[in-house]
């Protein structure tokens, strides 16, 4: 597959080049170890925020970090967990002194990682809360699995925890809030389209011209059921229903509704699902009371979406509409 | 690894994200370099320069696997600069015990867990009965073989493979495999001339 990159080897490092030469006012980038780190880090008497995860999700992480959301993401090679000693080094260079929230999704290796790495930064004398989120309804929650995956959710969880963070809230307070964002919020995904690493070239799994996979990983991961492509009434009605039946989502309940492209898809696509969204929820009685549509954790080039549906109290919304000044969201500054 | 990369990522592509043999060559060259000058008789520090290389350049879950794998190796080794065929057998149940710690599999799951558990097994057996260090790595580089073998019909229960749920079987686990490859390569270099057949 065709690639705008120099060297496969070279997409990482290159594109967190390019977010420094773009966004010098929020954020500094090491690259040895990958880190993106907000400007001013650490933030004195401030829980630090530290998030990562394989690359080829932008702009999740890095694009995440700034005032109101992250203070550091680790950033691995494509698909690929960040590894211990990176997700330390971020730590250490974002404790403010009132300890650390690792946000970290549900993927065998991400989870590893960060448990290691959090070994290594208590011993160093740093207090570290991990959260880990797995929103995605598509996969089983079963002894017999890893668990569910961690998506949309993710993005949602980060920019809560942030806006708390930056109100000054205590460690512990900050990753109940992390917490609780990840009990009442709900993913699942499709994809129109496989996606291929920059290293392998080609594209991660076969999906014909003609056919959908529904409940789609966001590393491609194979989801629930492969079927012929559907009208996009029916493919949230797919999506939505299983989301909506899983919490359950009732009646009366407000929501934030996150429609997210993969990567390949365009917003003209995302808005007409943010539309059968509407309606399907209006139907049950849901209320979206906010909702963000674009492309946020993304699988990169991959066509297709996600639905991530949180149900909201005042505290949420409080927390979603506070100050965000980031390369990938930013309002109310 | 490097002779395995594409036969590895091929295996990771159909049940996981298509890294493993990316992954593994990268910590492994990193860990030649390392060895590149490094002293030879203090063991534990030669473990652990193994194990945190790993740790710090593969990624994903393999990285603290195999970097625990050998952290483990390291402690149990402790001041010794030689190892016997018994002190073989010891360190190499530290590290896969400290495997199943760090990952929490068992015996079936469709993870490294199945080369390595039959591998430190088979060493540990032939040991107890008399055998030498040649024939337990010998015999523990085919218990590896056969234990990957034997992840193919399994439906995976840890890591990303178990997304898939039953359409993890009929499938050879990348992470067995990488396993067997580590111990193949101990059979080779440590395991007297006897060929170990691929």
């Amino acid at each position: 597959m065709k690639k705008l990159i120099n060297a496969p080897d070279d997409v990482v490092r290159e594109e967190l080049e390019g977010m420094a030469l773009a966004h010098p006012d929020l954020v500094r980038v090491s690259l040895d170890p990958f880190m993106v780190l907000r400007a001013d880090a650490p933030v004195r008497g401030k829980v630090g925020l530290v998030s990562g995860g394989g690359s080829g999700h932008e702009p999740m992480h890095g694009g995440f970090v700034g005032r109101g959301m992250l203070d550091a993401a680790c950033p691995g090679q494509v698909f690929t967990s960040p590894t211990p000693d990176q997700i330390l080094a971020a730590t250490k260079a974002v404790d403010g002194g009132a300890g650390v929230v690792h946000i970290v999704k549900n993927y065998t290796g991400d989870v590893l990682n960060f448990e290691m790495a959090a070994e290594l930064a208590r011993e160093e004398g740093i207090d570290v809360e991990a959260v880990v989120i797995d929103d995605d309804v598509a996969v089983k929650d079963s002894l017999y699995t890893a668990g569910r995956r961690g998506v949309g959710a993710t993005v949602l969880a980060e920019k809560l925890c942030g806006a708390a963070a930056e109100q000054g809230r205590a460690l512990k307070e900050v990753a109940d809030i992390c917490r609780h964002v990840d009990e009442l919020g709900r993913s699942m995904g499709m994809a129109l389209t496989s996606c291929a690493t920059p290293a392998a070239g080609r594209p991660t799994f076969e999906l014909g011209d003609d056919e959908m996979e529904i409940g789609i990983g966001i590393h491609g991961e194979p989801g629930r059921e492969r079927m012929k492509v559907a009208p996009a009434c029916d493919v949230v009605a797919m999506l939505a229903g299983t989301i909506v039946d899983d919490l359950p989502f009732r009646a009366g309940d407000n929501v934030l509704a996150f429609v997210n492209g993969m990567g390949g898809t365009p917003l003209i696509e995302l808005y007409v699902v943010y539309r059968e969204l509407h309606a399907f929820l209006a139907e049950r009685g849901i209320t979206i009371q906010r909702n963000l549509v674009g492309s946020y954790i993304t699988s990169l080039e991959m066509a297709g979406c996600s639905i991530t549906l949180l149900k909201l109290d005042d505290e949420l919304v409080e927390l979603w509409d506070a100050p965000v000044v980031t390369a990938g969201l930013r309002w109310g500054a | 690894m490097a002779e395995h990369k594409d036969r590895l990522t091929e295996l990771d592509a159909a049940i996981g994200d298509a890294d493993h043999g990316t992954n593994m060559d990268r910590g492994m060259r990193a860990v030649v370099a390392k060895l590149e000058g490094t002293e030879e008789g203090d063991l534990a520090r030669l473990f652990k320069t193994v194990g945190m290389t790993l740790v710090a350049t593969v990624g994903g879950a393999a990285g603290p696997l195999y970097g625990t794998l050998f952290l483990r190796m390291a402690t149990a080794v402790g001041e010794r600069s030689e190892l016997d065929a018994e002190g073989w057998a010891t360190v190499l149940e530290a590290g896969v015990g400290g495997v199943q710690d760090r990952g929490k599999a068992v015996a079936g799951d469709k993870t490294m867990v199945d080369a390595l558990l039959p591998a430190a097994a088979a060493f540990r057996a032939t040991v107890d009965r008399g055998g030498s260090g040649a024939e337990a790595w010998h015999r523990a580089a085919v218990a590896a073989r056969a234990g990957v073998k034997a992840t193919i019909p399994m439906v995976a229960r840890k890591g990303r493979a178990s997304y898939l749920g039953e359409r993890s079987a009929g499938h050879q686990d990348p992470g067995a495999t990488s396993s067997y490859l580590l111990v193949e390569c101990g059979a080779e270099v440590l395991g007297s001339t006897q060929a170990v057949s691929r």
